[in-house]
Order: C-alpha cells, then sequence, then structure tokens
C-alpha cells in the first residue's frame, strides 16, 4: 500500500483529519525547506504537497508565483529538489507529494520525471495544469511506480466528469474550493459542503479541498465535510514576510503557523 | 483505442484540428480544470457560429464597412527593384482599421462573446496592436474591457497604451516575469480563472488551448481567401512564394491557411532572430525551440533543460514570446511551411527600406518579413511571385525606431 493511501486510512480509522501544507520547493533556498519539512510533520501535517518552482504558473495567485519566481531566481534546478528530498525522506513520516506543472514533466519525459521522483522518495503527484483528456501519457508512468496522481476537480466540473476525475485520480481528490486561482480569501464558498457531498457518492477516495483556506476556523469548517485540506498561499506568504530575517525565523515562522492550522483538526487539544 | 504515434507527415493538412484540438501531435488543451468548462462553452459556440449564416453575415458586414476590407494586394515596384529579383507585393493588412490585422479576429470573437452572453472582453497584448483591437471591437459593440499588458511593452509601445485607453479600456500593467507578452497572457488566463461565466478571454493568436488555435485561423484566414483571389485576379496566377512574421503566428496562419492545399505555392514563416542565436537573445521558437508545453498547448517552445520558460528577445514586442501556435509547429514538421529567422538588425533595415522606398512605414514585426522576402525575391528570377503580409503598420513603432536608428 502507498504511504498517502495508509495515511488516509489510518485517518479514517481513529476519525482524524489530513493538514497538508504547501511548501514552494526552495524559498528562500533548498536548506531551509530541509529545515522546514520535519518542522511541518511536527506542527501536525500529515502530507506535504512540495510545490516543485515553475516559470509561468497559470493556476497561481500572486503570492505563490512570487514565491515561485523568488525561487528560481537562484537558480533552482529540479534535480537539486529531488535530491534535497532524496536526503530527507528517511527523516519524515508524512507522505510528501509533488504539486508540478505538466510543462516540467512533459521536458524531461513523463516516465524519467516519474522514475526519478519516485526514486527520490515523493509519493505522488498532483497535476495542476493537466486536465484529463491530456493525462493519459502520465497516468500510466504514476500507477507503475507505485504512486499516487491525482487530478483537480473545479466547481464548475460537472459531476459526471468530476467522476470521470476520480476515477483517473489515485491517493485522494483534490476539490477547488472556488473557480480562479490560489490564495487566501476571507470566507468559505458555500457550496462548498454540498458539492463535496455529491463528489462523495460518485468516489471512495479521500477528499481533498483547497484554494483560499487561510485560517484555523476555516481548516475546521473544511474538514467537517473533507478529509483533508490544503493551505498554501497563506504560508508562503509568511514566508516572503520574514524571508529577510535567516533561516530559522522563516522555519519557526512557518511550524508556528501550521501548528496554528492544525489547531482546526478535529481531536486538537485547542479544537472546539 | 491503440493508433500508431501520429507523424506530422501522415496527417491531413486539411483537416487539423482534431475533435481534441490536435495538430498531428501539437495542440491540445494543457490548461487547469477550472478553465475546462469555459473553453468548452467557446467551442461548442463556435461551431455553432460558424454554421449560423446570420453570425457569419453580420462578421462579414464588419469587416467590409467598418475594417475596410477587402485590403489591397500591392505591386510594390521600388521594393522589387531594390531587391533586383522576383516581383514582390504587399498584402496590405496596415490598411485595416486600426492597423493591423488583429481587428480581423477581435471582431469575431467580440461577436461570439455576444452570443455567448458575455458583457466584458479580456486581452493579452504584446505589441499592443491585438489590445487596441479588442478595446475597438469592445467600444463597436459597446462592451467592458480590460488588456493586460507587460510593463515593458507599454513603454515600448507607448502610442498604443494610449489609444487602448482613449477607446475606454483598462489597460492592467503586469509586472512579474518579463514583463513582455508571456507574463501578460498569464494573467489574462488568471483573470479568466475567475471571470468566464460572464467574460470573454480574446486570445490575439493562434496559440493556447483548444480552440483558440483555430478559431483564431479561421477568423484570420480572411487574408488568405482574399489574397488568393487577388492574386488569380491581378496576376493572373497564384504567387510562388507567401512569407508572414511568425510570433505566435496569427497573420501567418491567416494567410498561409488558404493556400496549403496549393502544392506548388511556398509558404515561409519568419521568426524574430534577435540580436544572436545564443538563448535569451532571440524568440525563434520553432527555429531553435523544441516541443513543449506552454499557454495551454503542445508546440515548439523556448525553454531550458527543466521545462522553465526561457527569456527570450526580439526588437518587435509581437514577436517577442517563447511559444508559437501548434498549427505552426505541425506545418513545420510535415514541411509544409518553411521557417527561418532574422535579425532585429535586418529587421531595422528592412524597416527603413520599405519607408523610404514605398512609403509605406512597416510594424516592427511585419519588417521581419520584409527582410526576408528582400532576400528572397534576390535570389529569384524575375517572372516569380513573392507576396508579404505587411501584417500592420508602424506608426506604434515610431518612438522605438527613433531611439534604435539614433534620430
Amino acid at each position: 500500500m502507498n504511504r498517502i493511501e495508509r495515511i488516509f486510512r489510518d485517518l479514517k480509522s481513529r476519525g482524524g483529519r489530513a493538514l497538508m501544507p504547501f511548501i514552494t520547493a526552495g524559498d528562500p533556498d533548498l536548506d531551509t525547506t530541509a529545515a522546514m519539512l520535519p518542522r511541518v510533520e511536527e506542527a501536525g501535517a500529515s502530507i506535504c504537497e512540495l510545490g516543485i518552482p515553475f516559470s509561468d504558473p497559470i493556476a497561481d495567485g500572486p503570492v505563490i508565483q512570487a514565491s515561485m519566481a523568488y525561487a528560481l531566481s537562484k537558480h533552482l534546478r529540479t534535480a537539486d529538489i529531488l535530491a534535497m528530498t532524496r536526503r530527507l525522506r528517511p527523516r519524515l513520516n508524512m507522505g510528501v507529494v509533488a504539486m508540478v506543472s505538466y510543462s516540467i514533466v512533459h521536458r524531461a519525459g513523463p516516465r524519467r520525471f516519474v522514475a526519478d521522483a519516485a526514486a527520490a522518495g515523493f509519493d505522488g503527484f498532483i497535476f495542476p495544469d493537466l486536465p484529463l483528456e491530456e493525462s493519459d501519457a502520465i497516468l500510466g508512468s504514476v500507477r507503475d511506480a507505485g504512486l499516487t496522481c491525482t487530478l483537480l476537480i473545479a466547481p464548475t466540473t460537472p459531476i459526471e466528469r468530476a467522476e470521470k476525475i476520480a476515477r483517473a485520480s489515485s491517493g485522494f481528490v483534490y476539490v477547488l474550493s472556488r473557480s480562479g486561482i490560489t490564495g487566501e480569501r476571507a470566507s468559505l464558498p458555500a457550496d462548498l459542503a454540498q458539492r463535496v457531498q455529491r463528489l462523495r457518492g460518485v468516489t471512495d477516495l479521500p477528499i481533498t479541498v483547497g484554494f483560499g483556506v487561510s485560517t484555523p476556523d476555516q481548516v475546521r469548517c473544511v474538514v467537517e465535510v473533507a478529509d483533508a485540506v490544503i493551505v498554501g498561499s497563506a504560508i508562503m506568504r509568511r514566508v516572503a514576510d520574514v524571508r529577510e530575517q535567516g533561516r530559522e525565523r522563516v522555519v519557526d515562522e512557518v511550524s508556528r503557523f501550521v501548528s496554528e492550522l492544525a489547531a482546526g483538526l478535529p481531536g486538537s487539544a485547542v479544537a472546539r | 483505442m491503440e493508433t500508431k504515434p501520429l507523424t506530422a507527415e501522415s496527417v491531413d493538412p486539411l483537416a487539423v484540428p482534431d475533435t481534441r484540438g490536435r495538430f498531428g501531435s501539437f495542440g491540445g488543451v494543457y490548461v487547469p480544470e477550472t478553465l475546462y468548462a469555459a473553453l468548452a462553452q467557446v467551442s461548442a459556440e463556435y461551431e455553432k457560429a460558424k454554421k449560423d449564416p446570420a453570425f457569419q453575415a453580420k462578421l462579414d458586414g464588419m469587416l467590409r464597412d467598418y475594417v475596410g476590407r477587402s485590403t489591397p494586394l500591392y505591386f510594390a515596384a521600388r521594393l522589387t527593384e531594390t531587391a533586383g529579383g522576383a516581383r514582390i507585393f504587399l498584402k496590405r493588412e496596415d490598411l485595416s482599421h486600426t492597423g493591423a490585422h488583429k481587428i480581423n479576429n477581435s471582431l469575431g470573437q467580440a461577436l461570439l462573446a455576444i452570443r455567448m452572453g458575455k458583457r466584458r472582453l479580456i486581452a493579452e497584448t504584446g505589441a499592443g496592436q491585438h489590445g487596441v483591437a479588442t478595446a475597438t471591437a469592445a467600444a463597436v459593440f459597446g462592451l467592458e474591457c480590460d488588456v493586460f499588458m507587460g510593463t515593458e511593452d507599454m513603454r515600448r509601445q507607448r502610442p498604443n497604451v494610449l489609444r487602448m485607453n482613449m477607446l475606454g479600456a483598462r489597460v492592467v500593467p503586469v509586472e512579474s516575469g518579463s514583463r513582455t507578452l508571456k507574463d501578460a497572457t498569464n494573467a489574462a488566463m488568471r483573470d479568466w480563472m475567475e471571470s468566464s461565466p460572464h467574460t470573454h478571454y480574446i486570445i490575439g493568436s493562434v496559440v493556447g488551448p483548444h480552440p483558440f488555435p483555430m478559431m483564431v485561423r479561421d477568423f484570420q484566414s480572411v487574408i488568405g481567401r482574399e489574397c488568393r483571389a487577388q492574386c488569380l485576379e491581378q496576376i493572373g496566377r497564384l504567387p510562388d512564394y507567401v512569407v508572414a512574421c511568425v510570433g505566435g503566428g496569427s497573420n501567418a496562419a491567416g494567410i498561409f491557411y488558404p493556400f496549403v492545399g496549393d502544392a506548388a505555392v511556398k509558404l515561409v514563416g519568419v521568426e524574430a532572430g534577435g540580436k544572436s542565436s545564443t538563448p535569451g537573445e532571440h524568440a525563434a521558437s520553432i527555429t531553435m525551440g523544441r516541443p513543449g508545453v506552454l499557454h495551454g498547448s503542445m508546440s515548439y517552445v523556448l525553454q531550458d533543460d527543466d521545462g522553465q520558460t526561457a527569456d527570450v528577445h526580439s526588437i518587435s514586442a509581437g514577436l517577442d514570446y517563447p511559444g508559437v501556435g501548434p498549427e505552426h509547429a505541425f506545418w513545420h514538421d510535415s514541411r509544409r511551411v518553411q521557417y527561418t529567422s532574422i535579425t532585429d538588425k535586418l529587421a531595422l533595415e528592412a524597416f527603413t527600406t520599405l519607408t523610404r522606398r514605398e512609403g509605406i512605414i512597416p510594424a516592427l514585426e511585419s519588417s521581419h518579413a520584409v527582410a526576408h522576402a528582400l532576400q528572397l525575391a534576390a535570389s529569384l528570377p524575375k517572372d516569380r511571385v513573392v507576396v508579404i503580409n505587411l501584417s500592420g503598420r508602424g506608426d506604434k513603432d515610431l518612438d522605438e525606431a527613433k531611439r534604435l536608428l539614433g534620430l
């Protein structure tokens, strides 16, 4: 059983929910990312969504876009991210999935990219800019490597299509809380619970919700209906805020914030 | 279904794209799921509009009475003399309302937006010609309009920024990345992901996800249909060569497409060779790039080994783009169209030559096609015919040309 599947099975057996922080690899540098991941796990993350920086991330809002641009401005290479992950993997229990643009995967060659990521210890992939129709080339490679593959489901996705997307996905499905790009929002859309419920009718995979989640209260609301919650921009904004203050400060800030978010999970000491 | 991998040679060039938007192995729909429904709606509505005589009549009427079509096919006698070889004709898209071919597409897509009940238009722009064309369409149809433009392009194409403002459009400055066309495209796509229920994104070139490459080609094909008929009428035969500049490739696709079935007509696309062939100093995606995914489709792109989009450079903002339309990639691989590149320096020389010899100030984009056609014509006998698609006029480039020429 894949690590991601095991994590969700274990959570389910004890009524837990997964917090999935998104971290841009290499912002502000890879050593900081390496220092951050174990702390993020300690702070309550079950799975980390590690973003592979891309020069043109069209699904991402200003915060993650700037974060990726910053990482790339330091001449970050994909091979360096894989090497960092490989070194760190033995120290981590949480799942690590790569959030990666298909432009990067295509350039490397889908089979080679998946093999290299698997060897580095990644457990799965999220492809934010790959719709179902173009996913054939990569899905087989991911399955053969025993990793998970998650395609996105949008508010505009009809339920019949959502079912097909869920069938092509493995590990978990990723439901966008709203249309548009990543970024923090004051409130969650009113129809989110209903959309998640409808999706339950067509898939048994764990359901993860992301886009626009930025506070412990929103985490609490999301996991009342979903199995997992992704928080990205709110974390990377904090990285940007303290980037100039040194590695320790960045790691502490992220760790502290992930702990706050984890307070929104059921069973947490401070959960209502 | 198991099929043999498609090679460009095995695909009928008149039967592309397929229903998935594939031109051989190029094209497709590589977008976030959020855009999928919007694209499906555009596809469905476009197929309906194509078959609707009222839509076509409305568009044809606007192209005739508002744009001023058909644009002339002009025999450039003094340019021909300068080259000293084949006869050179200019397809005068520079005489279109707003000064470039871009208006053909903007009007077509604006009418489509109205059919879909969308009251807001957005566009990306590099040289500003597509932005001006879309702002114009918005003005004449009473729609709201936001145009995304990189701040580097706003600097070098200032007259067009002013025109868009005058027309009532909002020009949204894009500060990210290289602050040029690629980044403006990212910004427009991001807007559309949120705004698609009430907004239509008018992509200005034959790039992006299906159905845009096909739809923009179709709207621009009026250039080639007119040109083909004008050649037969004015010259009594088809041309030997048709030459067009290629950034994203909309003017080239528009003039090439109606000639694709005419095997004797050689088609030449001219990319921006920039300062040199060193990565970062040119924008020649086909001649110097390789297949990759950018902005929603698979085509030739300029990327580094990691798949990160490369920096590009061209003297002309409209060609300063690291990708190219997927149909051009297909035409290249099937050898139906030959692609070459022209440096900044030669383009600027051609800009001056055409201005002084014919009294026509071309856009810096179109000057690339002029430069190649001058070389080509010089190498051919006098009974041959070379047609240049003069895709736009150069008023917008005067400040930049003045600076570059040291005047």
